[in-house]
């Protein structure tokens, strides 16, 4: 459906703002009333002499009329739109709905905008849903408020007309929702930041390791020195491992940081990047090293070296995820298990076979990344032991613009959170479910 | 098609949502918000389909769809149950409770409209 300039809409308003009769308003302008009916319903563009003569008779100036609505605000009513699956011919008016409309319209796309971020929260808290009732029963609360936000809105945003008096209640209803969402959304931070002032102990050894790395930059300076410090005086004055537990964890992490660091030495690995660019293939071959090194120093270098945004995930042989450092964009669950369509996953499934694979995280901004995947033993080889290997995916946002065309593997945070609704991956349902 | 919905939900702006939809599409709907006097208020009514939202004050809507169950007159009714948890052990809970079919808070308007159809089309049955 081609997209019209609602300057008629505007025109249409304004006059009737001001009482004028149609017939009064083009007698004015030397038209007929019948072409300026036409014009007020969108059915004749019109600019030039005749705009300029309809905005002196309505009294404004003529950019009023002609410039269409706000570009963030219309932006943000399609986003609403997309997420919540209205049929085309609804989402296609707008424009529309912005020009006629404009107060709702920002109400509406500021509670879409509300309605994100909240499940943005509900997918960080789900995964503690099963282990903390009143947390549970917070989220029921919110939840409730974002069904009758989101009802109201649809009612308003839809098709059919609705009368004034109705319509003056949704409008109140949402606006008591949002403030409700507000306290909701209130009460839960403080209980959260509560819980964990109360009990630090609460956070995993796995999240003190990752929570002091994260401080350090992802980068031991320390441990790329020709003479560095022993494993364990480096983890020792660490203030963020708070148990002997974390400590032990940090300890083994900076061990084989220490040993990738001798491998590929920072100074010879930026040379080779400059030359090779992050090409894990290349760099292991110029290197000698294994892959899923290469990966673990790219994921570590310093953020002077340039290489931009870089996640990386571990996972033993069970796929529980044992390290992760985050980039923007990518979901890796702090609790439960992951996406089972993750790289990490097919790479685990078959050992010392490179993947590489650009995935498409799930979510309004959809965004794609470049990831390459090694399984590798996680531990020296033993005939007498058992072999437990280890999966690792280095996480780069995907190359501008893109190098090749490659399939695209649509893949999500956990399925507890995940919106796809056809997964063949699917373990169990979504708690973010369909739209209308 | 349409007849009478018998929405017991405490949430006043879901009800007010609820009722408009669903009267716009030729229902009748009456409300109530007290989870105690639930089953009275079923049997009072005599509702085509009920929709029950599970967190009611005072009485679980588990509890309320049991008594419906137990009931000569009402172990037929259509009963749509609302969530908000859309936890397994909710739906699981609501399936074996009876319930005809179940919808997770967040849900849609269209999916509250098409549900309702859809029970009201089973009710008539053959």
């Amino acid at each position: 459906m081609a997209k019209l300039p609602l300057t008629g809409s505007r025109i249409r308003e304004r006059r009737l703002d001001l009482g004028l009769r149609q017939a009064a308003l083009a007698e004015a302008c030397g038209i007929s009333a019948s072409y300026l009916n036409l014009i007020e319903h969108n059915r004749r563009r019109i600019g030039g002499k005749l705009l300029n003569n309809l905005a002196a008779a309505l009294e404004v100036e003529p950019t009023s009329l002609s410039e269409g609505a706000d570009i963030a605000l219309l932006g943000a009513l399609r986003e609403a739109a997309e997420a919540a699956a209205l049929n085309a011919a609804d989402a296609a008016r707008a424009e529309e709905l912005a020009g006629r409309f404009p107060g709702w319209a920002e109400l509406i796309a500021a509670q879409a905008r509300r309605i994100a971020s909240l499940e943005r929260t509900v997918g960080t808290l789900s995964d503690r849903l099963a282990h903390d009732p009143h947390l549970s029963e917070a989220l029921h609360d919110l939840l409730s408020t974002v069904t009758a936000i989101r009802s109201a809105s649809s009612i308003l945003a839809g098709e059919e007309e609705v009368d004034p008096e109705w319509q003056a209640r949704f409008l109140r209803n949402i606006n008591e929702d949002s403030h409700r969402l507000v306290t909701a959304s209130e009460a839960l931070v403080r209980y959260l930041d509560a819980e964990t002032a109360a009990d630090g102990a609460r956070a995993t050894p796995q999240e003190d390791l990752e929570a002091w790395l994260s401080a350090e930059g992802w980068h031991l300076a320390d441990l790329e020195r020709a003479l560095p410090p022993s494993a364990a005086s480096l983890v020792q004055r660490a203030e963020a491992l708070r148990s002997d537990a974390a400590r032990r964890l940090a300890a083994d992490y900076a061990t084989r940081y220490r040993k990738d660091a001798e491998a590929l030495p920072l100074g010879a690995l930026r040379d080779a990047i400059a030359r090779h660019g992050l090409d894990p293939a290349a760099l292991s071959q110029a290197f000698g090293v294994d892959l899923a090194t290469v990966f673990r120093r790219i994921a570590t270098l310093p953020d002077e070296a340039g290489a931009g945004p870089v996640g990386l995930a571990i996972c033993d042989a069970s796929g529980t995820l044992v390290f992760r450092k985050p980039i923007a964009g990518f979901a890796l669950p702090q609790f439960g298990a992951a996406c089972p369509l993750l790289p990490l996953y097919q790479a685990l499934g078959r050992p010392m076979s490179p993947v590489r694979a650009i995935v498409e995280q799930a979510g309004r901004h959809s965004a794609r990344f470049l990831t390459y995947a090694i399984s590798q033993p996680g531990q020296p080889a033993d005939f007498d032991g058992p072999v437990v290997f280890e999966a690792t995916m280095l996480i780069l946002p995907e190359p501008q613009p893109p190098q090749r065309q490659a399939q695209v593997i649509p893949i999500g945070p956990t399925c507890r959170v995940c919106p796809r609704d056809h997964c063949v991956a699917r373990r169990e349902p979504s708690i973010l479910s369909a739209s209308d | 098609m349409p007849g009478r919905v018998l929405l017991i939900e405490d949430e006043p702006n879901i009800i007010e949502a609820i009722r408009f939809i669903l009267s716009r599409d030729g229902w009748t709907v009456d409300v109530h918000s007290d989870g105690a006097t639930a089953t009275d208020a079923v049997a009072q009514r005599a509702p085509d389909l009920v929709i029950l939202d599970v967190m009611l004050p005072n009485r679980s809507g588990f509890d309320i769809l049991a008594d419906i169950r137990a009931g000569d007159a009402t172990r037929d009714l259509p009963v749509l149950m609302l969530t908000a948890r859309g936890q397994s052990k909710d739906r699981d809970m609501a399936e074996r409770a009876g319930a005809s079919l179940f919808m997770t808070k967040p849900f849609s308007n269209a999916e509250v409209v098409a549900s309702v159809r859809q029970l009201a089309g089973r009710a008539e049955g053959p």
